[in-house]
Parts: C-alpha cells; structure tokens; sequence
C-alpha cells in the first residue's frame, strides 16, 4: 500500500534564514493586533459585556427581524441587535447591560418576554449582569495570565531557562495574534473564547515542547555544530510530525466548525486560526530566539551571528 | 519492546471492558435504564452521563443576598431590642431611638441617665469568634456622644450575618423549590454572598423568580388609630388595588412561629385563602393581641405590603386563622407555598441567569454529535492513509480513548457540556499526536538503518519523554481552565484535561502492545510506514 506522505521526507530547509522575514513579519501584526485591539475593539459578548441575550424561533414560518427590532426597540430598552441564527426561523437579540443594576436585566427579560412569547419560542435566555459580567473578565484575564506562568515555570524546570524564554515569546506571538483574529472578525468574544486562547496556549506550547525537545537532544549529540544549524536539523527532523498533528486537529476542528452549531463557531474558528498561528510561531519565532540567547551546549563559544549566516549558506534549499 | 506481561493485557481488555459498562446505560433511553436498574444487582453501576443544562435543557440562576437589606433588617432589629432594653431598664428616653444606615443612635439628654444607658447597652455587644472578626471582635460598636448612646454594627457582625443569610435562604430556598415539584433542583452556595440555583427542564423563569424572589416576610401590625404618636407610625401601601394604609411600626406578632399554612377556601364566599396554624409561643401571642384589641383592624402584611386590614370580631385563641385578600387560586397556593417555607432572611437578587430551552439543547447534542462523528472518521482515515496497519492501531487505540474519557466521566459524575463536546472533538485530533510522535521517531531511527524491532524500541522510548513534556503542558491550560472558568466553560476543561490523560494510556501503552503482538505474528523484515 502506498502512502500518504504530506511532509517530504528529509527535508533541509534553512529555516532559520527565515527569521529575517518572520521576526519584522510578526513584530508587524503583532503591534496591529496591539492597534486593533486599542482602537477597534473585539465585541464582546454578554458574559464580559454585561446583558441580555435571546435566542428565539418563530413558532410558524420565518422570522422576521425588522419586525422585531422595531417591536424590541420600541420596549425603550435601549439598542437592540437582530440577527439571523441558522435557518430563517431563528434569531439571536441582544441588549446592551441596562441601567438599574442587576435588577434592569431581569426588567429587560420580563419586557421581551411579554412582547414575544405569542410569536416565539425563547430557544434560550442568558442576562448577565454588571457585577457578574466584571467578575468574568477578572477570573478570565486571571487564568490566562496564570496559565501561561504555570507553564513557563514546569518548562523552565525542564529546560535550559533560554528555551523559557523563547516559549514565552512565541505563546504572547500566538495570542496577541489571536486577540487581532477577533478584532478583525468581530466573531464574539465570550467565556469560550477564553477556553479557546487557553487552549491555543496549550497548543502552541505542546508545540514548542516537541521542537525544543529535539534541540536539546541534537545539542548534546552534535556538539560541534552552531546553534543555527542545530536547530534546522531539529526543526526539519519533527516537521513531518508537526504537520501531521496540525492536520489532525484541523481536521477535527473543521468539522466541529461546520457541524457544531452556532454556539461554538467562534471557539472553532478561534482554534483553527491559533493551529496556524502556533505552527508557525514554534518554527519561525520560538526557535531561532534560542539563537540570539546563545544556548550551547557545553560547546566553546562563537560568534553566533556569523555561524548563522554560514550555516544558511551552506545548507541546500529544496522548496 | 516485545516483552510485555500477560497480565498487563488482561488487565487493558479489563479496563476496556469495564468502561463499556460504565458507559453503556448513556446511550439506552432512560428508561430501559431505569428496568435494567430494577432487574440487575446494585453493584453494577448504571448511571447515565450527567447533561449540563445547556444540553438537557433549564434554568440556572446566580441570587445575590444583598448586603444592605441585611443590614437594614439587622438595624431594625437592633432598634427593637434596644427599645426593649431600655423598657426593662426604665431609663426615660428623651428624643425617642433613631434608625440609621448602620444602627441606632439613642436620645438621651440627661448625662446621668446617659451614663446609666451606655453601661446598659454596652452589654448588648456580644463577641464574634472566628479569625477573620474585625472589629475588635464584637457584634457591636457602642459609644457616647453628646447626643446620646451610638450603636454601629461592626463589619464582622455584618459579615457574620450575611454568612448566616446565605445558609438560611438556601434552605428557605430548597423548601420553597421542592414544594413546586421540580425534580433534581441544584441549590448551593456560590462564594461569599451567593446562592445558585440549576433546575433541569424548566424553561419560563416566570414563576420560578416569583418563588424565590420574595422574602415573604409575615408580619401582623395593628392599623394605626389617630391617637398613636407619629414616630410610631409608618405608611404602608396595599398590595392589590393601589393606595396605602397607616399602621403602628410595632409588629404584634411574625412569621416565624408559623408552622403551618395551606391554601383553602373560605367558608362564606368560596373564595380562595390561605389557612396558618401558629405554633404554641406564636398562638398564645396571637391570641393575647386579638383578644386586647377586639373591634380594630389588624394588618397582615408581607414583604411591607398589606394584603388586607379585616376588623378583629373575637379573640383568636385557636393558633390558627385565615389570611384573605381577592386572591387567585394560584396566587393562594403560591403564598402558601410561601409562608409554609419560611421567610427569607434577606433580599435576593438575580445578577445572572442562563435558560436553555429542550430544543435547543437536543440541537446541540445533535450538533455536536455529527461533529464528532466526521471530525472522528476523517481523523480516522488520515491516520490509515499515512501509517497504514500502524494507522489502524491508533485508530482503535483512539477509539479506547474516546470511551474512557466517558467511562471516567460517568465515574467522576461529571458534567458534558457544548463545549464539552467540544473539548472531545478537539483531543480526538490531539490525541493522535502521541501515537505520530512515535510512529515518526519510529521512522526516523529506521531511516538511520536500525533493525525492525531497533527501531520501534528506540522510537518508542525516545518519543515517551516528549510525549509527557508536551501533554504535561496542555494539561496544565486545561488545569487552569477548570479553576478559573465558570459554567459551561468547566466542562470544557475536564473533557480535554481527561482526554489528556487517557490519551497518553492509549496512544503509548495500547498501541505498544498492538504493535508487539502484530510483530510477533508477522516477523516483518522492513516497516510497514
């Protein structure tokens, strides 16, 4: 049986030449996510946002959302957003956090209620109020920051505080990359989406842990190379297998996206792009840091930027 | 490489087996669990997996006690009892006792008589324990003023209360709740000052909110005549119809000696009321009041609402007596329900509430299922097309992976959720990482011209270590994930932190004995990927 190759075998790409296109590459979308993030915002769902959110279905025939926005915003709740959900019938409203404390939501659910209930069947109601909502956006910024030192600890404890180092630079690549996903998007940033960006965390550090793994281990056995080189040989020796598991989690992700319903499209969409950007972000960015630290392996030192250059000239391209 | 002990096969088949059994009853309808249940000895565990509510469908809502009507209450309590005090103490009170946010404040103008009443109230500050009392701690703060004899309540008594609260209106709660018949209602404390509420299959809040958002608080006062001093005097408005009513602000007798109340129908008009027995302490001061004031109206109110003011005809010496007031049938059975559970002993109020219709959430089972399912084969064939027979293996071991994940949660008792589902689709991916980690160390040492079996030994025990360090990683986000997310979000956490763990079972202790025991059959001279 012949098979299904998607990485070529052998392959001795000079990725750290790269790094001349990549570092400026992601220091460049890495500011604008900055800037969008700033200046543009994501939209923020009702679980940090505060308010209320109703999705209902028409309980004969389609729904129709000018009606209903003109029905909502005529209850004086203040702006109302419509928008079609799935099949014709199905519509997803939202109200901003009203006045009056936690008590307005609940106001706000009784008035939507009355003016709805004949027409509608409410699908589901979630009101969010201020206190909650600030809650959320503390425990969530917490376990992300938490998250990532608990990581950096266990991986500076079984590496060279180098590699750390350059885990951590890669992991706030990934996610100020995925905070600039959603503000370009727009797909709402709710509690899923946290568990999205942990879970990318994750990814992204399982990968850095694989290559780092692999030039640690090239490190001690060749010591005589320079840094550059060993971390192309390492870099290429985990490639196949590096897109092998990106392809598999794309797979996965794919079909929980097109098939997972409404509810979770965004952390679907979320991972899918923080697969990429984590690949990417363990070769290019994570990687060639350790070249810049200086890590050697018990090997007398040399000058790090020429053995760079020497080992990118030697080493054969076969795009 | 080869050598494994056949006991450790055993008990793989052994764990396998186990967890189909624990997972099975998941997939029967309820039903066929519940006669399986009833025909099989009780040792075999026949639980179905616990469906959050987004799945399954109902209501969940986080009450807050607020603090302040706490403390109001507790203000106005403590003014009681220092007018008691005072009372037995025989100490005349010059300017009357005035309520304040945080406590009293007692007139007194002469200095000797103030003297006398600060020793008095300084005996009403009990001692708080506890670590964390502030306050010096006790329950009160009495000082002397020019004005007269200040009582604060301290932060550690405030606390203190609001503890208590919380503990009380959950059991007000769970009798309030069980009354209306729901079935499998989760009522906790939630933090601090929080009280949450999960009831599966509801869906209009409605009624629910009606139940436990009232503190339901009983009082009896009598209705004010033109005689009474006007600092004893409060308005209060009528529950039905609009307009107020003057009554005296002492409450001849309360709630709390209630033990009984039942909805009925009064004897004349037919019209539905509300039957209470009081208990012994509580009959014999109902009985003194209405039997010295025959003639007046007496006003029962409930929540600082007069439902209605009827003239005392006879003393009631019976302990029990009807409420009346143009009351629905439901409205009866609901205050019924009501002054059967208790009052609350603060305000609670909803500050976040989630409700998941059945549809919806049999969607997103549905949903989530086909996602499954196709994420599942795909992964499945793209592991056949590239490690062929190799690919097989890590296909079932995948599948072991899946069911343990299940079985472990079916154990645990925990609950799949959306993005629990979700967490399972994704290690479905992730999952194979193990296995490809070794199968491509596997070729690699291959490739360096090691034997057959060289090379799987040396890729399985070269690739074991990065396998931990990697997973040890993701493991630690799904860690974090379960102690700082909330809700829906936990799940998330605990499918992929288990689907860690049993995937590194699986992927390196499964496949490495598929892979020993196909090499023992077959003696292949090169590797088949």
């Amino acid at each position: 049986m012949k098979l299904l190759r998607l990485a070529p075998e052998n392959t001795k790409f000079g990725f750290m030449r790269f790094r001349r296109v990549s570092y400026p590459l992601s220091a460049t979308l890495s500011i604008i996510s900055v800037l969008l993030f700033l200046f543009v915002g994501m939209n923020f769902g009702i679980d940090f946002a505060g308010g209320t959110q109703v999705d209902m279905r028409a309980k004969s025939g389609e729904a129709h959302i000018a009606e209903i926005r003109a029905k909502a915003e005529s209850l004086g709740l203040g702006p109302v957003e419509v928008q079609q959900i799935g099949s014709n019938s199905d519509v997803l409203l939202k109200l901003n956090v009203q006045p009056g404390g936690d008590a307005g939501q609940q106001t706000a659910i009784a008035k939507l209620r009355e003016a709805f209930a004949n027409d509608y069947e409410f699908r589901s109601v979630d009101a969010v109020g201020p206190t909650v909502s600030a809650e959320l956006v503390q425990s969530g910024t917490l376990g992300v920051v938490v998250a990532i030192i608990a990581v950096l600890t266990y991986l500076w404890f079984r590496f060279e505080w180098q590699f750390a180092v350059g885990a951590i630079i890669g992991t706030m690549h990934d996610l100020l990359l995925t905070v600039g996903f959603f503000c370009v998007t727009q797909l709402e940033f709710n509690q899923t989406s946290i568990a999205a960006i942990l879970t990318i965390v994750g990814y992204s550090l399982n990968e850095t842990v694989v290559v780092l793994d692999r030039i640690r281990e090239v490190m001690r056995k060749y010591k005589r190379l320079s840094t550059a080189e060993i971390i192309d040989m390492s870099v290429n020796a985990v490639l196949p297998r590096t897109i092998m598991t990106a392809t598999t989690v794309f797979l996965a992700l794919l079909a929980l996206f097109f098939l997972g319903g409404h509810v979770i499209r965004s952390f679907s969409a979320a991972m899918i792009w923080g697969i990429f950007v984590a690949t990417y972000s363990s070769i290019f960015i994570c990687s060639p840091m350790l070249i810049y630290m200086g890590v050697r392996a018990d090997a007398p030192e040399r000058t790090k930027e020429k053995d760079a250059d020497a080992t990118s000239a030697d080493t054969k391209v076969k795009a | 490489m080869l050598r494994f002990a056949t006991w450790k096969l055993a008990s793989v088949l052994a764990l396998v087996a186990a967890a189909i059994l624990l997972v099975m009853p998941s997939f029967l309808p309820a039903e066929t669990v519940d006669t399986l249940a009833a025909k099989l000895p009780g040792f075999i565990p026949l639980r179905q997996i616990v469906l959050g509510l987004d799945l399954q469908g109902g209501a969940y809502m986080l009450m807050q006690v607020d603090d302040a009507s706490v403390i109001k209450s507790q203000a106005e309590a403590l003014r009681d009892d220092v007018r008691q005090k005072m009372r037995d103490g025989k100490i005349a009170l010059s300017g009357g006792i005035v309520t304040q946010p945080r406590g009293v404040l007692v007139r007194i103008a002469d200095p000797a008589e103030r003297q006398k009443a600060y020793e008095l109230l300084q005996s009403m500050s009990q001692p708080i324990g506890g670590p964390l009392a502030g306050g010096n701690g006790r329950s009160l703060e009495v000082t002397q003023t020019d004005a007269g004899v200040q009582l604060t309540l301290t932060d550690a008594a405030i606390a203190d209360k609001v503890r208590h609260a919380v503990t009380q209106s959950i059991e007000v709660l769970n009798r309030r709740i069980n009354a209306m018949g729901t079935k499998e209602t989760v009522i906790q404390q939630q933090g601090v000052n929080r009280v949450l509420i999960e009831v599966p299959g509801l869906q209009d809040t409605t009624k629910l909110k009606e139940i436990i958002g009232q503190t339901a608080k009983l009082d009896f006062q009598l209705v004010a005549d033109p005689g009474d001093p006007p600092n004893e005097v409060e308005t209060l408005p009528m529950q039905k119809g609009g307009g107020t009513i003057q009554v005296q602000k002492r409450i001849m007798v309360d709630g709390e000696d209630l033990v009984d109340a039942q909805q009925s129908f009064d004897q004349q008009t037919g019209e539905p009321d509300v039957t209470f027995r009081f208990n012994l302490r509580g009959g014999q001061k109902f009985g003194q009041v209405t039997s010295e004031n025959v003639g007046r109206p007496f006003a029962i109110v409930l929540d600082g609402k007069v439902i209605s003011a009827p003239v005392i005809r006879s003393p009631i010496t019976g302990g029990t007596g009807q409420i009346t007031g143009n009351f629905t049938l439901d409205e009866a059975s609901s205050l019924a329900i009501l002054l059967r559970a208790g009052a609350l002993p603060a305000k609670l109020t909803v500050v976040e509430e989630r409700t998941v219709g059945p549809g919806l959430g049999q969607d997103s089972i549905d949903a989530g299922k086909r996602a499954a399912y196709v994420g599942g084969i795909l992964v499945i064939i793209y592991m056949i097309a590239t490690y062929g027979i190799f690919g097989i293996f890590a296909d079932l071991a995948l599948a072991v992976h899946i069911l343990l994940i299940f079985a472990s949660m079916v154990l645990l008792g925990a609950t799949l959720t959306l993005p629990g589902i979700a967490g399972i689709v994704f290690t479905i991916g992730m999952a194979v990482d193990s296995n490809v980690l070794i199968y491509e160390r596997i070729r690699e040492e291959s490739h360096l011209g090691r034997s057959v079996i060289s090379a799987l030994d040396a890729g399985f025990k070269r690739a074991f270590a990065t396998i931990v360090d990697s997973n040890v990683t993701m493991f630690v986000a799904a860690l974090i994930l379960y102690l700082f997310g909330s809700g829906a979000v936990r799940g998330f956490a605990v499918s992929l932190g288990l689907g860690i763990i049993t995937s590194i079972v699986t992927a390196v202790t499964m496949t490495r004995m598929m892979i020993a025991l196909w090499y023992r059959r077959v003696r292949p001279s090169r590797l088949p990927i």
